[in-house]
Order: structure tokens, then sequence, then C-alpha cells
């Protein structure tokens, strides 16, 4: 369980987010929402303790995470961002094994090994495995670094969640590969011990692959539930300031289109 | 496999690093046939001192010239290696954040302030006044660079404020050599184009102890630095200190670039090209690329300091042009077999 006990933070005089308030469970993909600006990857980051919030706390479990050591965060939360470039050519196996990094001091054990295996299995980049990371297209690098980051929270923790966090991770991705990847997402998280938080922009796309919603308006929530409680014409019209007209999917989900 | 290529490399290197070093030794201003080589090392590990001019031009400048060279090629390859991992910029020197040319302002300051001061008797007094501006110049492109952004240095400010305290000190430098008088002048002139000629054992002994707990300290952040390749917040993400991490290897790179450019004078390019030829035979892993640039950075220099003597014998090239001549070449042909991220 990841708790946000009323979060701000703020850039020289202007909040960026404030007064947020939520709960993120185990086993559901949270997905958080908003226009440009809302502070959707402020709020990660704060989460995430990227940032230290100007007041309010982040709990992990039942424990403020502001005194934990940056080592024992590694271990159980793992963070992918957007498009992550490299200048210099480390192979895949290599950024792979970085997922490891927080659980080996010089060199990795055989079970590290064993693992980054298993994870780039599971994400058809083994047989990229001895190429260099630059030549890498922009889909194929997301994989690898989607890999790396489960390779840090791969194993259950006795007694503790692990947490996984996604800032914009379908950006420059093309839309099979952002399906894909949701899909992915979803196969890795569903009924397990992770709690998984997301940021996304396209809300049909969050509305189809989230549990839950959190609507970020200005800094604020706005709304938090399922598609159906947050999605309303009211909520997008007061967050991105346009007209939708609210559909339905026919899996069944909501669906928005816009005029 | 990967890992017992990595080390056949290595050993490679090694052999490589041994016969450069040897046939430094052997030529020269005066060559050394090779048994008179094995006799004089002979002898000067028994502790004699030789007593022929021949065997004294051996130990006490070819012989300690020689191995300083591998300690100083040794700390520009390992503190270019530490720059380029920590900027993420494979185009970054270790003189970046100021230390050469601070090095080289308090060495031209000394060279006109010296004679006025009647402190030039002293031997310690030019490398002192070196190794005072480099940790000055670093110091001070720390402290701008921290001081704009709420305490914290971006990789950027540190690399912009960098180039603007290295133009500073560079001008000032012209100003010294403007207003010096002829000798002076041209010892300002000599030494930043790097010179070998000062060697010594007690060079030798203080470059030495620096350079090798410098490479050692610096394999202890190898990983951090790796995860550092792919992003300051990813690093965080990793469980990476940031902040902590950018002093320590600021600390360590100034302390093995200022010390090596305080008895030899600044010799530009081996901390660019060494990481980049490294890369290329063996990919980025820091682990790896900072012992070798050690080693490779002592052969490189070990040849440009060969060359520097026999080029034009029985006079000698300041090294800081071979090393130029030969660099620039090498880089910009770098340049256009890679795209950069900047």
């Amino acid at each position: 369980m990841v708790e946000a006990q009323n979060v701000g933070f703020h850039a020289g005089k202007r909040d960026l987010i404030a007064g947020i308030s939520a709960r993120f469970a185990p086993g559901q993909l949270h997905l958080i929402i908003g226009a440009n600006g809302a502070g959707k990857s402020t709020l990660v980051k704060v989460l995430s303790r990227l940032l230290k919030p100007a007041g309010g706390h982040v709990l992990y479990d039942g424990h403020d995470i502001a005194k934990a050591s940056e080592r024992d965060l590694a271990r159980r939360r793992a963070v992918l961002s957007q498009a992550i470039e490299v200048a210099f050519p480390l192979t895949v196996r290599e950024v792979v094994m970085m997922g490891r990094y927080p659980h080996f001091a010089t060199r990795p054990s055989a079970h590290d090994v064993a693992i980054v295996t298993e994870v780039m299995d599971f994400f058809e980049v083994t047989e990229m495995g001895e190429r260099s990371y630059p030549t890498l297209s922009g889909g194929e690098k997301q994989r690898v670094n989607f890999a790396r980051v489960l390779a840090q929270v791969w194993q259950p923790l006795s007694g503790q969640h692990r947490i996984l966090f996604l800032d914009e991770p379908l950006t420059f991705l093309d839309i099979r590969h952002q399906i894909d990847f949701m899909k992915k997402v979803r196969s890795t998280v569903i009924g397990g011990d992770m709690v998984v938080i997301g940021v996304v922009h396209d809300l049909n796309l969050a509305a189809r692959f989230a549990d839950r919603l959190l609507l970020l308006n200005q800094g604020r929530m706005l709304a938090e539930g399922t598609s159906a409680d947050v999605l309303t014409p009211e909520n997008i019209r007061t967050a991105f300031g346009i007209e939708p007209v609210v559909t339905t999917a026919p899996g069944g989900g909501t669906h928005l289109i816009f005029d | 496999m990967n890992a017992s290529r990595t080390a056949g490399l290595l050993i490679a290197l090694a052999a490589l690093m041994v016969l450069t070093v040897l046939a430094s030794i052997r030529f020269g201003a005066i060559d050394f046939p090779l048994h008179q080589m094995w006799s004089s090392t002979a002898a000067v590990l028994a502790g004699r001192t030789p007593d022929t001019l021949d065997g004294r031009i051996f130990t006490e400048l070819r012989l300690p010239r020689a191995i300083l060279c591998v300690f100083v090629g040794a700390s520009l390859g390992v503190g270019g290696t530490l720059m380029q991992a920590l900027f993420r910029n494979p185009i970054v020197e270790p003189g970046l954040v100021g230390t050469s040319s601070g090095a080289a302002f308090g060495a031209s300051l000394y060279f006109v302030l010296g004679t006025a001061l009647h402190v030039e008797q002293a031997p310690w007094s030019l490398p002192a006044a070196a190794c005072a501006g480099g940790v000055i110049a670093t110091r001070m492109v720390l402290a701008l660079a921290e001081s704009g952004n709420d305490g914290r240095a971006s990789i950027v400010m540190l690399l912009l404020t960098g180039l603007a305290v290295n133009a500073l000190f560079l001008s000032g430098i012209g100003f010294l050599s403007y207003i010096a008088r002829d000798p002076q002048a041209r010892s300002i002139i000599f030494w930043n184009l790097g010179t070998m000629s000062g060697a010594n054992w007690r060079a030798v002994a203080i470059v030495g102890t620096v350079t090798t707990l410098g490479t050692l300290a610096s394999l202890a952040y190898a990983k951090q630095l790796n995860a550092l390749m792919i992003g300051e917040e990813e690093a965080t993400y990793l469980g990476v200190n940031v902040r902590r991490l950018k002093l320590i290897v600021l600390a360590i790179n100034v302390a093995i670039v200022a010390v090596a450019t305080a008895f030899t004078g600044v010799i530009s390019f081996v901390g660019l090209i060494v990481p980049h030829i490294l890369r290329m035979l063996r990919g980025a892993d820091n682990r790896y690329l900072i012992i070798a640039s050690a080693i490779f950075g002592g052969t490189l220099l070990s040849m440009a300091d060969l060359i520097a003597r026999v080029a034009l014998r029985p006079a000698e090239l300041p090294i800081g042009i071979v090393t130029s001549v030969v660099g620039v070449p090498v880089f910009l042909s770098l340049l256009r077999r890679r795209q950069y991220v900047f």
C-alpha cells in the first residue's frame, strides 16, 4: 500500500501540487491523468521520493519514506521514466543488469544473473542482449528499460509490497507498442503484491487499462475512482477545457470522443 | 565468457604498456643497449649509485621519466573516464571543471612572481603553486554551479560554469605571459604545452601514490557511475546518492589531475581520447574502463614522450604538442564516426 497524506510540492512560489491525499492498493493498476502542467509527473516524483514533499507525508506500508535509505528504497521501488538516452555504448544486457545494482555490491550473484535472464526472456529482449543500447529503436529502448525496472523489483518481498511507478511510459511509442506495453503491465501486476502507479496522457487508454483513475487539475485532486466515476463530461470539461462525448467502448468500458 | 574476454584485453593492454615503457627507456638522446638497461636497473634495485655518466643519465633521468609518464598518463586516462561518465558526455576532458587551467594559472603566477618573492629555490614551490591553482579553480566551478540551483549543481550548470572559469584562467595565463619578461615567458609557454623534463624520483613517488589511490577509489564507484550513465533520476531510483557521488568523483579527479599537472604541465587530449578508444574495444562498463584507461593512458603518454624525445633529437618537443598533433586527428575522426548526445 502506498499512501499520500496531504502532500504538496512547490517550485519557487508556485504550487505544483497541493493537498493531495490518496491510497494506492496493491494488485491494481492506478493511473494518474490530467492536462499538461496539472502536476502528474510531480506527484509521481514525490511518491517515489525523487522529490521531497514540501508538506505532508508519503507512506509505504504505513512507514514514512522520508528517512528510508536510498538502497532500501531501491530494493522495493522502481520507476520507469520516458525515453532514456545514453551517449555510451552500453550493451542491452548491462542496462538490464543495472536493475540488480541495488541488490549486489560489486559483482552480480548467480541469482542476479538468473533474474536478468528471466526478465529479458519475458520482455523478448534476449536476442538483442549484446547489442549497443544507443542503436536501438525507441520501442526497443522502452522494452529494455521496462525489463531493467522489473529486474529491480522482480522478487516478492516478505512483509513489504513492491512498488512500481510508470512516469509517462508511452511517450514516443507508436500505438501498437502502447497497447503491447499496457497489456504487459496488466499481465505483470494484476492480483499480485505490487502497487503500480502510472501517468498516461491518452484518456481512452487510461479508461481501458486502469483499475483506478486519479484526475489532477492545477495541482489538486479533482476526482478519484473507476473510469466511470472519473471520466464524466463535467470533470473532463473542468480539467481539460474540452467538451467530450462519453460513449461505451466495444468491450463495455468508458470511451471518450472529442469534437 | 564476457569477463574472460575483458580480462584478455586488459592483459594485452598491460603487455603493450610494458613494451612501450621498455622502448621509452631504451631510446632517447642516448640509446641504451639492453644489457646496460638490465645492469643499471639491477644497480638501482640494489641501491647502488652508478659511477658512469651514462649510468647516471639512466637512473636519474631516463628511468624516473619513463615511470612518471605511466602514472601521469594513467591519471589523465582515469580522470577522463570519470569526467565523461559523470557528465554523461563523451566529449569531456578531465580539465573541464577547471583543474588544468587553474593549475596552469598557478604555475604561470609562480613563474612571474617566483623571482620577485625569492621562492624559486624551494623544489616544491612550482608543483605546490600548480596544485593549489587546480584545486582553487575546481572549487570555484563547483561553488558557482551550486549557487544558482538551490544548492544542487546540475550537470549542465557544471559544464557551462567549467567552460566560463576555464576561459577566465586562460585569459589570466595570457595576461601573465604578456607581462612576463623573456625567460619567464618561455617557461610559461613551455609549461602550458606540457613537459616531462622535470621528472625525478620524488615526482614519481608523489604522482604514483596519488594516482594509484585515486584509481582504486574510483573503482569503488564504478557501478554507481554506470548507473549515472542512464541519467541522474534513473541513478537515484537505483539507489545512488547522486549528489554525494558527484562530489566524491570530482574530488578524486581534482586530486589525480591537479597533482599530475603540477609536475608536468598541461597535457591535452590524452584524457579525452583514451576512454573513447577503450569504449570502442570493449564497451562503456566503468568497472572495465577505469582499469583499462589507467593502463592505456600510461601507454599512450609513454609513446608520446618517446616521440617527443626522438623526433628532433637531441632536441626535445613539448609532450603536449605531440599529444595534440596525434590527438586532434583521432578526435575528429571519432566525431565523424559517431553521433553524440549533448
